[in-house]
């Protein structure tokens, strides 16, 4: 099994709903969030291109998180899913440093937070939060390893790109563009 | 020209808009660190070779200070955790690929030896208790006065401590052994910590590892040069830490001849010392007066000029603390953009 995320940039329009479900679903502290709205815009005026784009941690194959984590707080679950337990975790901010993505942060009790893609919901047989409240429809989960999975057909059928893919940590949040 | 201008709604403390982390702390344990290292290498080496009666600062002295550096390091790195209470769960596993969790099992092992090292000179360094009033009722619980007629007027309180002492000085060269392979561990250690972290391009260099461990010689060295009554020794360290000098200036420009060679993100982080914000600061306090006047301060003293030893030696451990916070600084400025 392999969890993995398809993101429509052509069909994100940027409104932070996954934002807010994200926070309300995990108790995410005020002022922090699991993931994020980053819009860019390439080339001179007044040809422009726009891309939005929802982020959260890539969830990646290869992690620096994992390795660098002096303790084993940051581990791989079922399905490549990278948790952090609270308890293991001493706060020394090496996972934060060793992030491409900046995904993580100190929450306010100490110990580090990030994206779970809402396994106690996949639990259950849901989606992630982000993925259920999206009102455009621009975000496809599923299993990489089931070639019939919404995720595993997407991307085979549509461009797509990962981000920082040379930062080497080969990310499973494909963006379709 | 092609511009790309990237807005986010996250504004997350520290991490947002640019990474930090790490503050103060980690910069001054990598300092303290890499100075404990270098003033135990030097201490082992010298036993090693046999010279422990011509290096009597290096050799009695520099652990004492390294023990002090081990312990404030120590403390800065717990005041870094976010979660100090849980600081001992690093403790309770080994994990080679991370260079903190190995880092932290070095400090352990080589504290105690630093202890065991101190506490085997320490019938040398304080033969009278006399003048150490005050110090010797601190350690009343494990020592005791004798007769004056000896040549050190106190011992261990209990048997098996003065068996353990006996151990020890019979067996220094073994010891020693075993000490300058953790220090060497050690002075690396701080250097690989940054450089495994291949988010950050300016870190994400192998050579962080040399240039750390030639940094922290070289203020070890200069500790021990500043602190020497003996002139021999404060000549010797005087040429150690030229020459480690002429060292560190040689991985520096590796250091940047690498980022220049490299992919676009290392180009942008050289460009942050070459033209860009940290270009002062960094020219200034480590090349400048860290490294260049110290090596002519002490050219000069090689060619029978007279030099006072204090000032090549406050300035190079000024500029490895720079050094230091520059590269922690920096490095979670530079980043990968997508």
């Amino acid at each position: 099994m392999r969890y993995a995320m398809a993101i429509d940039t052509k069909k994100c329009v940027g409104c932070s709903d996954c934002v807010v479900a994200c926070q309300t679903e995990n108790n995410v502290p005020l002022g922090f969030c699991r993931d994020w709205i980053s819009e860019t815009t390439d080339g001179t005026y007044p040809k422009l291109e726009l891309e939005i784009r929802s982020e959260r941690c890539n969830h990646c194959d290869n992690t620096p998180c994992v390795r660098t984590c002096p303790t084993g707080a940051s581990h791989i679950i079922d399905g490549g899913i990278i948790k952090v337990t609270h308890f293991e975790c001493i706060g020394c901010g090496a996972c934060i440093e060793s992030c491409p993505y900046d995904a993580r942060y100190f929450h306010p009790e100490g110990w580090v937070d990030k994206c779970t893609f809402c396994d106690h919901r996949l639990k259950n047989g849901q989606l992630p939060a982000c993925v259920s409240v999206c009102p455009t429809k621009c975000m496809y989960f599923g299993d990489l390893d089931d070639k019939n999975s919404v995720v595993s057909k997407i991307i085979a059928t549509r461009k797509w790109k990962v981000l920082a893919p040379e930062a080497g940590t080969s990310p499973q949040i494909f963006y379709l563009v | 020209m092609k511009e790309e201008i990237i807005t986010s709604g996250r504004m997350i403390p520290n991490i947002d808009p640019v990474l930090h982390v790490w503050h103060w702390q980690i910069p001054v344990y990598l300092f303290l660190g890499g100075l404990a290292a270098g003033l135990l290498f030097f201490a082992s080496y010298y036993t090693l070779t046999g010279k422990t009666k011509n290096f009597p600062t290096a050799v009695k002295i520099g652990p004492i200070i390294a023990l002090f550096a081990i312990v404030l390091g120590l403390i800065a790195l717990l005041l870094d955790l976010k979660h100090p209470l849980y600081f001992w769960q690093l403790y309770t596993t080994i994990r080679l690929e991370s260079p903190m969790s190995w880092g932290a099992w070095a400090l352990f092992l080589i504290m105690p030896m630093a202890v065991v090292w101190i506490a085997s000179y320490l019938k040398e360094i304080f033969p009278k208790l006399d003048s150490r009033k005050k110090f010797a009722s601190l350690l009343k619980f494990i020592i005791v006065e004798t007769e004056t007629d000896k040549e050190f007027n106190w011992d261990w309180k209990f048997n098996w401590l003065r068996k353990f002492e006996q151990f020890v000085i019979k067996e220094r060269k073994p010891f020693a052994w075993i000490m300058i392979v953790f220090s060497v561990i050690l002075g690396v250690y701080t250097g690989i910590l940054l450089s495994a972290f291949n988010a950050r391009p300016l870190w994400n260099t192998s050579i962080l590892g040399p240039l750390f461990l030639t940094s922290g010689l070289s203020t070890a060295a200069a500790t021990i040069m500043w602190m020497s009554k003996n002139h021999t020794e404060k000549i010797v360290f005087s040429r150690i830490d030229l020459l480690l000098i002429v060292v560190e200036l040689f991985f520096i420009t590796h250091l940047f001849m690498g980022y220049v060679a490299g992919s676009q993100v290392k180009i942008d982080a050289a460009h942050y010392f070459l033209g860009g914000e940290y270009t002062i600061s960094f020219w200034v306090n480590v090349i400048i007066l860290g490294l260049i006047i110290p090596a002519i301060l002490e050219s000069l003293e090689l060619l029978k000029f007279k030099v006072p030893i204090a000032i090549p030696a406050a300035l190079i451990l000024w500029g490895g603390l720079m050094f230091r916070f520059i590269m922690v600084d920096a490095g979670q400025v530079t980043r990968y953009l997508y």
